[in-house]
């Protein structure tokens, strides 16, 4: 499936955080979106989905537009996973069966059940099956979420930040997995990332965000050192240790970062509110 | 944080799926037999209350008398005097039951419910407003010593109903039209709905600063909640309307499970969530509007109930929704009839009995979900 955004405009109560951005994702890929908080890496992954409505361009759907295509539809191509969440008082098989929301009328059928139990066996889920989604740890708990989006059947996954809250341990683990699962189901994702590491690891491709617009696509072999200096603001040595290339961040730079904490701050309020 | 997970297995996970699915079909079936209880004992419970009382009728008598074999002074004591009634408790405290899962789920608070929304007190602003100023309530003397929709206890009853409908329906408005245009959070709706209480309440107290002491009396003999008070076109209407909005959120149980775990999840699963926020909790104030105007304020009962459903079934509203109106009818329906029962040769209110039930509940979810 292809994904493909055209001049994707978006404003907080005028304040431009898209501004322009043209993007094309291709079937299977794993696409790392990394920058700066504020940036617009969230506001573009909601963008993606339609959980925020862009005030000018469009995205399209291998070739239709999202803008008009049904919520249920939408849900049935893409899964989106959220970074605020709720703890839901469901246990984990509902809590994964509401994933099949979209595809579901008025009562669950066999099908569904089955491709829950498939899902939570390829998570590694099947032993907490009945327990309470808030008994979990934060690893499970994740797992359990993108369990969801994946029962959704989607053909492309949309991953707000989803190992900022494990341990490392769990980040290794979701990481590994989710690029099984992906593989095994050949759907893609794009992927919000703080950990440029985690990308660098993971991803097949990165996308670079700097005040609303496109700095850099690449594959994680083409990252320069300049190229995060010049998103971050932080001079960086990469270095391959291991078999892997990792990035090790040097003293900050003098002024503060562009679209810092006070722009994170004001854009998550006033997200907060247009819910 | 727990150690690992168990790896995705190969050979054998078709057999592990179909016991997940046979695990979870057995929890599935437990809840519907738990419902399916429920219901029976409702019934029951609803043919013992229609037997109970100064005149004595066995069940049996009045299961005939339900299949219209009855006659005489049986059968006017049952269709006209008991039967309303026990029908009144049933469809009033399922649909307050309900209302009260709705708001709480539609406004993510287990404290949210019509009562915390400001919708009674502005039935009782409503109410308080025909009586003392359309002169719309000479209670009578006989009401408190009779039962029976017989004997109704204000002349006037719909000018009161009508304005404390009003009244409500304006809480509901005001919130609703807050909500859509600040695109309020759920719990900004919930801190509006404390400040129209609070704005109704005055308001309240400065019609009683211009009336009477009969107006007075009046006007709190009003606000205490009794489901005696209707007779059977009030009680159809009312019916009518909680039986439309219990189909609503059947039809919509899903919906309410997505968002119970975010809006943003909810949305990513093709949910209109400010659609689903705004009708659902104009449903719910609708029927909850009509249950006060009709009954007058029944406390707590749609904070109580669905808790209580909560304990029993969890958090799915696949169970839930219906499981929350159950649990409103049976306790509406056991409280009406203890107090009819209780005050010797008349009844006592049954808004009276659900406060003291709900008072301590509410303090106890406090105490334990604010560690």
């Amino acid at each position: 499936m292809t994904l493909e955004t055209r001049g994707l405009h978006f404003s907080y109560n005028g304040r431009p955080v898209l501004a322009g951005l043209s993007l094309s994702l291709a079937r299977g890929e794993s696409v790392g979106i990394l920058g700066v908080n504020g940036a617009g890496k969230s506001t573009l992954l909601r963008c993606l989905n339609r959980n925020l409505k862009p005030q000018k361009g469009a995205v399209l759907v291998e070739g239709r537009n999202l803008a008009d295509l049904s919520g249920e539809e939408i849900a049935r191509l893409l899964g989106y996973v959220p970074q605020n969440r709720f703890t839901d008082p469901l246990n984990v098989f509902d809590s994964v069966l509401l994933g099949r929301k979209p595809h579901i009328k008025w009562q669950a059928s066999g099908r569904d059940l089955q491709v829950v139990a498939e899902v939570l066996a390829q998570m590694g889920l099947e032993k907490l099956a009945m327990r309470p989604v808030a008994s979990l740890s934060g690893g499970e708990a994740q797992k359990v979420v993108i369990a969801r989006a994946l029962a959704q059947e989607p053909r492309m996954l949309l991953l707000d930040e989803p190992t900022s809250n494990l341990d490392l341990r769990n980040q290794l683990e979701l990481m590994r997995l989710l690029g099984r699962v992906m593989k095994d189901k050949g759907i893609g994702a794009a992927v919000c990332l703080h950990d440029i590491n985690l990308a660098l690891r993971y991803m097949t491709r990165l996308v670079l965000l700097k005040e609303g617009g496109i700095k850099a696509i690449l594959t994680p072999e083409q990252l320069s050192p300049e190229l995060i200096s010049e998103v971050y603001g932080v001079e960086v040595i990469l270095a391959q240790v291991a078999g892997h290339r990792v990035v090790i961040p040097q003293e900050a730079r003098g002024e503060p970062a562009e679209g810092g904490l006070d722009a994170k701050l004001d854009r998550e309020t006033v997200g907060h509110d247009s819910n | 944080m727990k150690a690992s997970l168990a790896e995705p297995r190969g050979p054998d996970t078709g057999r592990s799926t179909a016991d997940v699915i046979a695990r979870y079909l057995s929890a599935l079936k437990r809840r519907y037999l738990l419902m399916g209880a429920l219901t029976v004992l409702l019934i029951a419970l609803a043919l013992q209350a229609v037997a109970l009382g100064a005149y004595d009728l066995s069940p049996l008598k009045v299961l005939w008398a339900l299949l219209g074999r009855a006659e005489g002074p049986q059968a006017a004591v049952i269709w006209n005097i008991r039967l309303p009634r026990i029908v009144a408790a049933v469809v009033t405290g399922w649909g307050l039951g309900l209302s009260g899962l709705a708001t709480q789920t539609l406004l993510r608070n287990p404290l949210a419910s019509p009562f915390t929304l400001g919708i009674s007190h502005g039935a009782i602003f409503g109410a308080a407003f025909a009586i003392v100023f359309l002169g719309a309530g000479a209670v009578s003397a006989s009401a408190l010593h009779t039962a029976g929709p017989a004997d109704f206890m204000f002349s006037g009853l719909y000018a009161i109903t009508g304005l404390a409908f009003a009244g409500a329906m304006s809480a509901t408005v005001v919130i609703l039209i807050l909500a859509r245009l600040r695109k309020m959070s759920p719990s900004a709706v919930i801190l509006a709905g404390v400040a129209m209480s609070s704005l109704f309440i005055s308001g309240t107290i400065l019609i009683q600063y211009f009336a009477t002491e009969i107006e007075i009396a009046s006007v709190v003999f009003w606000t205490f909640g009794d489901v005696a008070r209707s007779s059977w076109g009030e009680i159809l209407l009312l019916g009518l309307v909680t039986l439309a909005v219990t189909l609503y959120f059947l039809r919509r149980r899903w919906e309410l499970n997505a968002l119970l775990a975010g809006d943003d999840s909810a949305q990513g699963l093709g949910v209109s969530v400010t659609r689903l926020r705004l009708t659902g909790m104009f449903l719910a104030t609708l029927a909850t509007a009509l249950a006060n105007a009709f009954h007058g304020v029944i406390a707590f009962l749609g904070l109580l109930a669905p808790h209580i459903a909560r304990r029993m079934v969890g958090g799915d509203h696949r169970f839930l929704v219906p499981l929350s109106g159950l649990v409103g009818a049976l306790l509406l329906l056991a409280a009406d009839t203890l107090g009819r029962l209780a005050v010797g040769s008349g009844t006592l209110p049954v808004g009276v009995l659900t406060s003291f039930m709900g008072a301590p509940l509410f303090l106890y979810l406090l105490l334990k979900d604010r560690p």
